[in-house]
């Protein structure tokens, strides 16, 4: 039901508007930090105020809505984020990420590949790419208009020689369509192969920071890396003990105080399809005969 | 005389770098004024002054660091003051170098010596790990810090080293124009005398054109081919840095020459 005394989707039009134009600035210019003037929410800074902004703006009343918290439908950011919506926008919701037309996603781009017509919203902490490496921001701009990108090598420099590869595996530099370097938000970078090239619309949402930028459809992403360390989407070299799935991302459960773990799917709705289609894994539990 | 041999004689017949009625103030007062001279490849060039001389503010301004009220500047035919901010970084990461009095503004605290040196390789498209680490372990060496310690932090590095680091950092792309503000302030005696010695080998082997900011006379007696002096942000004496400092004509470079302690 949606709460009478909120606007659809809980921001007012001009705000939603004000949004929608530095959203179609950030798919004009892929990859670009566009700055909006970012609401308070009524939740935290570091709860997806960015994207719950960005998502709000928009969503339409036939939209179909999917919240993910790292890949899981069912932490409790995902499930307060829905309820937000489902309370102030009256839109449907599910789980499917076939179903859905705009999914609102924390650290995880799902499993099952995207298509055209659906929406990729992103919460991002921290937009700017160069942030660690150059604390001043009139300086990370200047940066970024004159293309002067050697300082994100420096940091991917730092990893090798001090692991022996680079050892960033999360939020992993990329440059869009040849131009911006970009912070894909903290997804793994196993990822970011599917940033490149996506049918889905992704945008990205920084309400603390107050920056939005943008991919759009079929946009050339490319990971940074050098010539004699080529750029590897890594993930933990086991299956997934619930569903056997040996190509997706998978989270390390502690089960006991024995050194005892398990890997899982992140990607909550991938590996329960999966399950429902017959497919097992090591710790799944025994056929009902 | 070849065609060639006669195109490097003129080449080196034209200034590098031509100065002419630069003048900066802050406010009423004045940082320098009207100061012109011309730089020659393979010249050294000290600025000597007392402290609130100018001498920084001009090398700032030379290095494009601030913006001048009035003159020009040209550095090999080109307009530095006319030129685009793209351009004039460009330059300022392949030609130009700029070693800063203390080190911890030239180098990067939180990043290894190696990424240290790497990273103007890196900053004009060097995307190649391994060579990017050979040309630093060359440097290191080359300013005399041990080969184990490229992948140790600034921070834990001594005063003198930090600065020979910086040194070999920005001379890692070959520039053709150094910029020093007080290269040797804040190092004790002994430590001075190796970084001069260094940098003097340096300046000849890689054929470098340096400005030198100083406010010891026995920098720029060790360094300089041409000195120029300073007060109160105009210059008021200059020549050959012998001459100048044996025969000082103007009554504050007589004082100056005359300040110095005598051991």
């Amino acid at each position: 039901m949606t709460d009478q005394a909120y606007n659809f989707a809980y921001l007012d039009e001009q705000t939603k508007r004000m949004i929608r134009r530095a959203i179609l600035k950030g798919l004009a210019v892929p990859g670009y930090q566009v700055p909006f003037a970012s609401r308070e929410m009524p939740m935290p800074y570091g709860w997806g105020t960015g994207g719950v902004q960005v998502t709000a703006a928009c969503l339409t009343p036939e939209d179909v809505l999917k919240v993910i918290d790292q890949g899981a439908d069912d932490t409790t950011n995902a499930v307060s984020i829905r309820k937000f919506f489902q309370r102030t926008a009256g839109v449907r919701v599910t789980e499917s990420t076939g179903e859905a037309s705009v999914i609102q996603t924390r650290h995880r781009i799902p499993e099952a590949p995207l298509r055209e017509g659906q929406i990729l919203v992103y919460q991002v902490p921290i937009p700017e790419p160069l942030r660690f490496l150059e604390p001043r921001e009139a300086e990370t701009r200047k940066m970024h208009e004159l293309e002067e990108y050697g300082l994100m090598h420096v940091k991917l420099y730092e990893d090798i020689a001090r692991h022996g590869e680079i050892a960033t595996s999360y939020a992993y530099p990329v440059k869009v369509e040849g131009r911006y370097v970009m912070d894909p938000s903290p997804i793994p970078k196993f990822d970011n192969p599917k940033l490149g090239d996506c049918p889905a619309i992704q945008l990205f949402g920084a309400g603390r920071e107050q920056r939005i930028y943008a991919v759009p459809p079929y946009t050339q992403v490319v990971s940074l890396d050098f010539d004699d360390h080529p750029f590897v989407a890594s993930k933990a070299p086991h299956d997934c003990d619930l569903c056997g799935a040996d190509e997706s991302y998978l989270d390390e459960v502690i089960i006991d105080d024995a050194g005892g773990r398990m890997f899982v799917c992140s990607d909550t709705d991938f590996c329960a399809g999966r399950q429902a289609a017959g497919h097992r894994g090591r710790l799944s539990p025994a056929e009902v005969v | 005389m070849g065609v060639v041999e006669a195109d490097m004689r003129a080449a080196l017949d034209q200034p590098l770098l031509s100065v002419t009625g630069l003048t900066k103030r802050y406010g009423a007062r004045i940082g320098c004024s009207d100061v012109s001279f011309d730089l020659f490849p393979g010249e050294v060039m000290g600025i000597v002054g007392e402290s609130g001389s100018g001498k920084s503010t001009l090398l700032s301004c030379l290095a494009g660091h601030l913006v001048p009220d009035e003159g020009q500047v040209t550095y090999s035919g080109r307009d530095v003051l006319a030129m685009a901010e793209t351009e004039r970084r460009r330059l300022s990461r392949t030609e130009w170098a700029y070693v800063h009095q203390n080190p911890r503004d030239g180098l990067r605290m939180g990043v290894s010596a190696g990424g240290n040196v790497g990273e103007r390789l890196m900053a004009v498209g060097a995307r190649h790990y391994g060579e990017i680490r050979g040309a630093a372990a060359d440097w290191l060496g080359r300013v005399e810090i041990a080969a184990d310690r490229i992948d140790d932090r600034p921070s834990a590095f001594s005063g003198g080293m930090q600065q020979r680091l910086q040194i070999a950092r920005n001379l890692v792309t070959g520039p053709r124009l150094v910029f020093m503000d007080e290269p040797t302030g804040g190092l004790d005696v002994s430590v001075q005398a190796r970084l001069l010695d260094l940098l003097r080998g340096l300046v000849r082997d890689m054929g470098l054109s340096v400005i030198i900011v100083t406010h010891d006379l026995a920098v720029v007696r060790l360094l300089a081919d041409r000195l120029m002096v300073m007060k109160g942000g105009r210059v008021v004496e200059q020549g050959l840095t012998d001459q100048v400092l044996d025969d000082p004509q103007d009554a504050y470079t007589q004082l100056l020459v005359s300040s110095v302690l005598q051991v």
